[in-house]
């Protein structure tokens, strides 16, 4: 396995408290495979992936608990020069926003040869060819000639895939890409998901794929963890997900969003509010807002229980949501 | 204001709109009794004609120059009818939230015509102009920043009263925000509260709250879900349903979610660069498209269908969209087309039933400014 995260706790204290933001996530990726990790805002699907990358603000954040086994290593025993090197060379991270991501003042060029002028040693002249050499693998047309353009001078698509370039820079084995489209248009994102996708089968890597948006998931997904309230409510297959979830917050995901290829009635809408991660609801985070909730859901915080192999739900009523 | 450059644009020839009934009227007082009077149903509310809006590019600091002019806007025509939703869909910088800003009235049109019950509101002024505004409300984008963190909950929604007093005298004023907030599912208690006491979808509840509140016939919704996550998405989409039904309204609804705008509009426009590509029925649109553009953004979109994966077919097309500023000559689509040929460079496709369908009872019969308008089924609707 090449990434696994076990037990996973982050808290953030604030002014009116701590706030719960991971309570024991688990999740794995394996080379080539793709785990998109779904969510809302505030579920903590982001805080993970900051943890596993080890960008978290700390403090405020704090790891309270848990492992992150990578290549078999924990890296949350790891000091902070040797987690640096892992940073960059081995796991790269591509986030949502490029233009507030790259730096406005520095031109593309020198922000992709400080990849291997840094990490791999490399002259300026020899690390200015490399940048040409990735522009290119990421499809900037004329990449000769941009490279000495700054972020501001690029399209959305164009910034994205300098992003894209930067990550993979130094052909890790792990790509986490947080939210990596959401700001781009509709056919734009295809474009930049199409590569993503081939290049993650060209150097066999594996990808946390953080996103909220379930059409992206169907698209390219190998397995689906979904997160509610800082905890891993649904985790499985992608095609199993889809059919039949075995979750009532998945299945109401899945209600809610209007599909382009039908023309619904009125949409299925969960009722209320994600909770504030101050004040979890006691049991199940979720029970408030189930259609499904009985006393047991009140008390209790359902474990993960096995539906399949490969296949987890944290739902006391697993059974009954995944048969109707 | 930018002039026009009127050389090498031709204007759509607008078939797929009805005739404008222009209502004459010389005193205030009669337009603003024309502007009173209620619409029937499916009747034409609002008739768009070649709307314009060009932004001056300047340059030089002591003598201003002006050096060409992004061209949000280029000719854009339609109707929109009584109690219907028309979804206006389009990438970013397709000229959607101009032509938004233009139907308010918070922009003044380039050229070309806005009808509202005959009158053409881009003439209006003083207190007819106050009157349509009245009747066309907004709801904005992002419920953080559309709503003053310095103002109660109450003081929001009421404001448009105070410029509007008419609506509601001011000892009822306290009692109608109420009945507002019930009316979008808020606690009418929550009056006192401020806008970073609630949540996204609440804050968009306050925001639709404020656009009802001078009973307006006609509200463009610029982007109202797009800020919101997907559970509590539906919750509003159903809601905005809910408030149509009740309140006979009719909507403009821009965004680019074109799964969302499917769910919730009858007839849709898909806009590229200033310029309407293809309008209809939801069903023409997105079972039907025969504009190349409408079938490449209907066929990227991700559908919540791991299975479609294999059998979808995908037209992704090349390259990012051309600068409004400089448009490429004859279809603005042509750069990234992959039907285009030396025709699309030189004439400039109309917006219009194409030829070929003319006559034809299918819903394939709808317009596309194309050349070479084919019908192709990318939604993979069945």
């Amino acid at each position: 396995m090449l990434l696994e995260v076990r037990d996973l706790q982050v808290e953030f204290k604030t002014r009116d408290g701590v706030a719960k933001a991971v309570n024991g996530v688990n999740y794995s990726v394996d080379a080539g495979e793709t785990l998109a990790v779904l969510g809302e805002s505030g579920s903590g699907k982001s805080v993970t992936a900051q943890a596993v990358m080890g960008i978290l603000d700390m403090p405020p954040g704090r790891i309270a608990g848990g492992e992150i086994l990578f290549q078999g290593r924990d890296l949350l025993k790891l000091k902070e020069d040797e987690r640096r090197k892992v940073r960059g060379s081995e796991m790269a991270m591509i986030f949502q926003d490029a233009l507030s991501s790259l730096n406005p003042v520095l031109s593309v060029g020198d922000q992709l040869s400080e990849m291997f002028t840094v990490h791999r040693g490399m002259s300026r002249k020899e690390g200015r060819a490399k940048a040409v050499e990735l522009m290119d693998r990421v499809r900037i047309p004329a990449a000769k000639e941009r490279v000495g353009q700054y972020p501001h001078q690029f399209s959305g698509g164009m910034r994205q895939r300098i992003m894209i370039a930067m990550a993979l820079a130094l052909e890790p084995s792990l790509i986490i890409a947080d939210e990596p489209t959401t700001a781009l248009d509709v056919t734009v994102q295809a474009q930049v998901m199409d590569l993503l996708a081939e290049l993650q089968r060209e150097l066999n890597m594996g990808l946390i794929l953080i996103t909220h948006d379930l059409g992206v998931v169907a698209d390219v997904a190998d397995k689906i963890a979904v997160m509610y309230a800082g905890r891993i409510v649904e985790q499985a297959p992608v095609h199993d997900i889809y059919k039949a979830p075995a979750h009532p917050y998945t299945k109401g995901l899945l209600e809610s969003i209007p599909r382009l290829d039908q023309k619904g009635r009125e949409l299925y809408a969960i009722k209320g509010l994600p909770p504030n991660l101050m004040h979890i609801p006691p049991g199940c985070a979720f029970n408030p807002r189930c259609p499904m909730a009985r006393d047991v859901c009140r008390s209790e915080v359902p474990p993960l229980f096995d539906v399949a192999p490969d296949r987890q739900s944290a739902c006391f009523f697993w059974k009954e949501t995944l048969d109707g | 204001m930018a002039e026009l450059d009127k050389k090498d644009e031709a204007v759509d020839a607008t078939p797929n709109v009805t005739d404008i009934v222009k209502v004459d009227a010389s005193t205030t007082t009669e337009v603003e009794a024309i502007l009173d009077a209620p619409v029937d149903r499916g009747e034409p509310i609002l008739q768009v004609r070649n709307l314009v809006k060009h932004f001056p590019l300047t340059s030089g600091i002591l003598f201003r120059r002006q050096v060409g002019a992004v061209k949000a806007v280029d000719g854009v025509s339609f109707d929109l009818y009584q109690g219907e939703t028309l979804g206006i869909v389009g990438e970013s910088g397709c000229g959607k939230s101009t032509v938004a800003r233009l139907l308010m009235t918070l922009e003044r049109a380039t050229a070309g015509e806005v009808f509202y019950k005959g009158q053409d509101i881009t003439k209006l002024s003083g207190r007819a102009l106050k009157a349509v505004r009245r009747n066309i409300q907004m709801v904005f984008q992002d419920p953080y920043t559309s709503l003053n963190p310095r103002m109660t909950v109450g003081d929001i929604i009421g404001e448009p009263f105070e410029i509007h007093p008419e609506v509601a005298p001011k000892g009822d004023r306290r009692r109608k925000v109420q009945e507002l907030l019930d009316v979008v599912g808020l606690n009418p208690e929550y009056i006192n509260r401020y806008p970073h006491q609630f949540s996204g979808g609440q804050r968009q509840r306050i925001g639709i709250a404020r656009g009802l509140a001078l009973n307006p016939e006609i509200i463009i919704c610029d982007e109202p879900v797009s800020a919101l996550d997907v559970s509590v998405q539906a919750q509003v989409i159903n809601l905005m349903e809910k408030l149509q039904n009740e309140f006979n309204l009719s909507y403009v609804f821009i965004a680019h979610d074109l799964s969302i705008v499917r769910h919730i509009s009858d007839r849709v426009g898909v806009m590229y660069l200033g310029k309407m590509a293809e309008i209809g029925t939801d069903e023409q649109i997105y079972e039907h498209p025969t504009h190349p553009y409408t079938q490449a953004l209907l066929s990227a979109v991700p559908v919540p269908d791991p299975d479609a994966r294999e059998h979808r077919e995908r037209i992704i097309l090349t390259g990012d969209v051309p600068s409004p500023a400089n448009p490429p000559s004859g279809c603005r689509f042509r750069t990234r087309c992959w039907k285009a040929e030396d025709r699309c460079s030189t004439e400039v496709p109309l917006l219009a039933i194409p030829e070929r369908f003319q006559g034809l009872d299918s819903p394939v019969a709808h317009e596309s400014a194309c050349h070479f308008a084919e019908e192709k089924d990318v939604v993979g609707a069945a």
